[in-house]
């Protein structure tokens, strides 16, 4: 299947200008024909969702949670980029278009890419005018902070809660045309199928979480802004109902699945530290402004940090990147944490964890202004490892964080099966093999509040869809399979529970195709899957019924999922025969133990097509052509 | 260091929200002091599982205390004994071996259970929808630096506007009332500029929506400020009184 990435010609600059003015418009009147649904309430959810309801659209949106205002993206705590310049210390568009293709190690298209960096200036005026409250300076005006990969403050914040406040704030945007009656808003539901008809996205089929009926909605497109599966490693900095069913059921009714093996492993989380952990909590990537890295010069050292003499401290990544020093990117960060503790050079009771130290930042600013700038992440540390960091380091050690791979979508962020299109952290774009902090709210709000708004406009324009209500057939064919598959996975009445499969699997995913890759471990890994599967789905118990609220059911569809899903994750892993950002596979590296790409074979898309249960997917490459950028080796010394 | 405990549990079951419920008990064992609140229960759970009886019900989500999804009444305590935090940041070395611990849903007219300790809080959804907003359609806003806000004003607006809406503060209050939640909403909007011109509206509409949802009112108690996990200050109740007398008197919008 040729890929057409759809990116308009023309040059870097004027490429999304050109394209808005030559999509057809929707004239308002016509706009209060058409009905879109929308999966997830996160920034691109809600943005998208209330964006399109301003403009006279009927939206249907949907969320897991009890309230769209709980999405995971409530969670992300540093900040958003944006090229504004205010600190006048050299940013440009073009600068942050740079940072971030290059910090993705050269795997995304340049075409998005600019884009998102184009568009990052508006998302900043249209959150200070919904009254997000970003962290401003004395005189009142905007203040910024450096984030990782960048040489510029081009980050702002709101304490370390800007999620949570850009999040609200699209909240508050979608609550507004919920009480207009533009939007109406379906919480505690999980999408379990997309229906097509004549090969459009027509439809999802829901199941309603309190009283377990299958739902059926139709509508002219459907959205999907499901966020990211990193729940497949069971331990991971998401949220507990994070998964990847809505986005797999749509690869398995042919949407394309882009760069699964993506996913983002970051730096600054506190370890683990138990069997019974259910997840693992993200120290923000702002820390690194501050906090200095380092690990004891000699293995085994038993004393407490504050003993340990500047002499017998290796502050290895300052040591090592002395130009990024504490601020490399997260993929260098956490791979470089990784093999100091593989090779006993860890901390901690379990010996892997390294030192944040926050001293000589205390010593220097003093602990109010450090109080300022991290307090709520420094007590939610010592909430979670009763210790104090202001008298002594944290200790981190890498987690699951997010994933750049999802559904392959073009420039219009339509995936391949038309009508579908797929926002922030669901799909694959603009970040490459690896994410920039700061990105990922941008990206979420660059989709939601100004990138589907023009080219859903331009699909309903240039396409003639017939009218298709819920009676139509294909929803009730959709129905009643994803009925079946309950009803099979409920008779099931087996010996392991559901989160022991998903410990088991999590665990084999960050050993076999975690930081650091090896052809063997993913063969392994391969080999397994299948047969957990299998385990699954003959020896699996869910208790209680499924026309109930019922939590346990909840899980297991989303297991059973992930159970599918990872297969392909290592796939993509193991046919990537390079490394790049985050896919390190250590027969790819080079002299100094850094990723070694190889821009002859390896640039372009993966994007895995379904062909069939039980059949092996069929991989697509969308070759990546760089016009504007040079590449070069990611050297962040 | 990380230690084991043994634990009672009378947890409150209930069928659905026309089931009168009950209390049930049940033991936690070996919970590692090092576990979140939550993660005990998971571990309480996984052992109901394997014996084939339905597990508890109770909503969480992000467990790193900002989402909001999570919250319960423990031992007459809204997310615990702890000050600031959320059930799913509370650590189980806050509790001693042989503790009998009572554990309710929040218990408010306007919150419906759902199930066991589930409860529906989309009431809150409904008091932003009558006015917690500032009404900025996407695109035209204008350049982010045109207006400057006071460092003061935009941190007081900050410290308003880091509720999480989890509830406990309704579920606290003898009243069952939504002021501390209403409150800092309508704080964090009027404290920055872009919030001024909607501000007699939203006072106004967001308490009428309030009452009618039956939420009761503020009878200066104070229990919600000492259960909330953000530590939001009834401050913000006193600020909202007085735009909604503002409002009352001088806007034409009553």
């Amino acid at each position: 299947m040729p890929l057409n990435s759809g990116v308009p010609g023309g040059s870097l600059e004027t490429k999304w200008d050109r394209h808005r003015f030559e999509l057809k418009l929707v004239n308002p009147a016509n706009k209060r024909k058409f009905e879109i649904i929308v999966v997830g309430t996160g920034l691109a959810g809600a943005s998208a969702s209330a964006t399109l309801a301003e403009l006279g659209y009927n939206v249907k949106t949907f969320c897991i949670q009890d309230s769209p205002r709980r999405a995971h993206s409530i969670a992300a705590q540093g900040g958003i980029n944006a090229a504004k310049n205010y600190p006048g210390d050299g940013d440009s568009i073009w600068r942050l278009f740079y940072d971030t293709i290059k910090g993705g190690d050269f795997r995304s298209r340049e075409a998005n890419v600019y884009r998102l960096a184009q568009i990052s200036d508006h998302i900043i005026d249209q959150c200070v005018a919904q009254g997000v409250p970003f962290a401003r300076e004395y005189g009142g005006l905007l203040a910024n902070r450096s984030f990782g990969g960048a040489q510029v403050s081009r980050t702002f914040y709101a304490r370390g809660q800007t999620g949570q406040q850009l999040l609200l704030g699209a909240y508050s945007a979608l609550m507004r045309q919920i009480a207009v009656g533009q939007v109406r808003m379906f919480p505690r539901r999980e999408m379990l199928d997309l229906v097509m008809v004549e090969g459009n996205a027509r439809g999802i089929v829901v199941r309603n979480l309190i009283t377990g009926e299958l739902e059926s909605h139709a509508a002219h497109a459907v959205i999907l802004a499901t966020g990211g599966y990193g729940n497949a490693y069971f331990l991971s900095t998401n949220g507990m109902s994070s998964n990847v069913s809505a986005i797999w059921r749509a690869y398995k009714k042919g949407a394309l699945f882009a760069h699964p093996s993506f996913v983002q492993i970051h730096p600054t989380c506190i370890p683990v530290h138990g069997t019974y952990q259910s997840k693992l909590t993200l120290m923000s990537e702002s820390l690194r402004n501050d906090g200095r890295v380092w690990i004891p010069k000699s293995a085994g050292d038993q004393r407490l940090p504050d003993q340990i003499p500047e002499s017998d401290r290796d502050y290895y990544l300052e040591r090592i990147y002395p130009s990024f020093g504490n601020l490399v990117p997260r993929d260098v960060a956490s791979r470089k944490a990784k093999e100091l503790c593989d090779q006993g050079m860890g901390v901690g009771p379990t010996g892997y964890a390294v030192y944040l130290d926050f001293r000589d930042a205390i010593e220097r600013d003093g602990e109010q202004v450090i109080r300022q700038k991290y307090g709520n992440l420094f007590q939610m540390y010592e909430r979670i490892m009763a210790q104090n960091p202001y008298e002594t380091p944290m200790m981190i050690y890498p987690a699951v964080h997010y994933v750049m791979g999802g559904l392959w979508v073009d420039y219009n962020l339509m995936s391949t099966i038309p009508g579908l299109f797929v926002l922030g952290e669901a799909n694959f774009s603009d970040h490459g093999s690896n994410r920039l902090g700061a990105s990922a709210l941008m990206q979420g709000l660059a989709d939601g509040y100004f990138i589907i708004p023009y080219t859903l406009g331009g699909y309903f324009a240039g396409t003639s869809l017939p009218d298709v209500s819920e009676g139509h057939p294909a929803f009730r064919e959709s129905v009643k399979q994803v009925n079946e598959t309950l009803k099979k996975m409920l008779a099931i009445d087996g010996k392991r529970t559901v989160d022991d499969f998903h410990k088991e699997l999590g665990t084999l995913l960050w050993e076999h195709c975690g930081m650091a890759r090896n052809d063997a471990d993913m063969l392994k890994a391969l080999k397994r899957i299948p047969e957990l599967r299998e385990e699954f789905w003959e020896n699996v118990t869910v208790p209680g019924t499924p026309d109930q609220f019922n939590q346990s059911i909840e899980r297991a569809v989303r297991v059973a999922d992930f159970l599918e899903f990872s297969e392909l994750l290592v796939e993509d892993a193991l046919t990537r025969e390079e490394s790049c950002g985050c896919h390190f596979n250590v027969d790819y590296q080079t002299e100094d133990q850094e990723a070694q790409r190889d821009d002859e074979s390896c640039c372009y898309v993966a994007a895995w097509a379904f062909d069939g249960e039980g059949k092996k997917p069929i991989r697509h490459e969308e070759p990546l052509v760089f016009e504007n950028v040079e590449l070069t080796e990611r050297s962040y010394k | 260091m990380s230690e084991t405990i043994n634990l009672t549990l009378k947890i409150w079951r209930q069928k659905g929200p026309d089931d009168r419920g009950g209390f049930e008990t049940h033991k936690a064992r070996d919970i590692s002091t090092d576990m979140s609140f939550l993660e005990m229960l998971d571990v309480v759970n996984e052992q109901l599982t394997l014996e084939g009886k339905e597990p508890i019900a109770f909503d969480h989500d992000c467990r790193e205390g900002i989402c909001g999804m999570c919250g319960l009444v423990v031992n007459g305590h809204a997310h615990g004994p702890e000050r600031e935090t959320t059930l799913c940041q509370l650590h189980m070395r806050h509790f001693k071996d042989g503790n009998t611990l009572v554990i309710e849903p929040w218990r408010a007219r306007p919150f419906k259970t759902i199930k066991d300790l589930v409860v529906d809080r989309s009431a809150f959804d409904e008091i932003i929808q009558a006015g917690g907003y500032i009404s900025v359609s996407t695109g035209g806003a204008p350049e982010a630096n045109t207006m400057p806000v006071p460092l003061e004003d935009a941190e007081l607006a900050m410290d308003a506007a880091a509720c999480i809406g989890c509830g406990a503060c309704v579920a606290a209050c003898p009243n069952a009332s939504a002021m501390l939640f209403v409150g800092a909403k309508i704080s964090h909007l009027t404290l920055l500029p872009q919030g001024k011109p909607e501000a007699a509206k939203r006072a106004l509409s967001m308490l009428k929506k309030m009452d009618d949802l039956g939420f009761g009112n503020c009878g200066n108690e104070t229990e919600c400020e000492a259960v909330c996990p953000k530590n939001i200050s009834i401050t913000n109740i006193a600020r909202f009184n007085r735009e909604f007398l503002k409002a009352s008197f001088f806007s034409p919008e009553k």
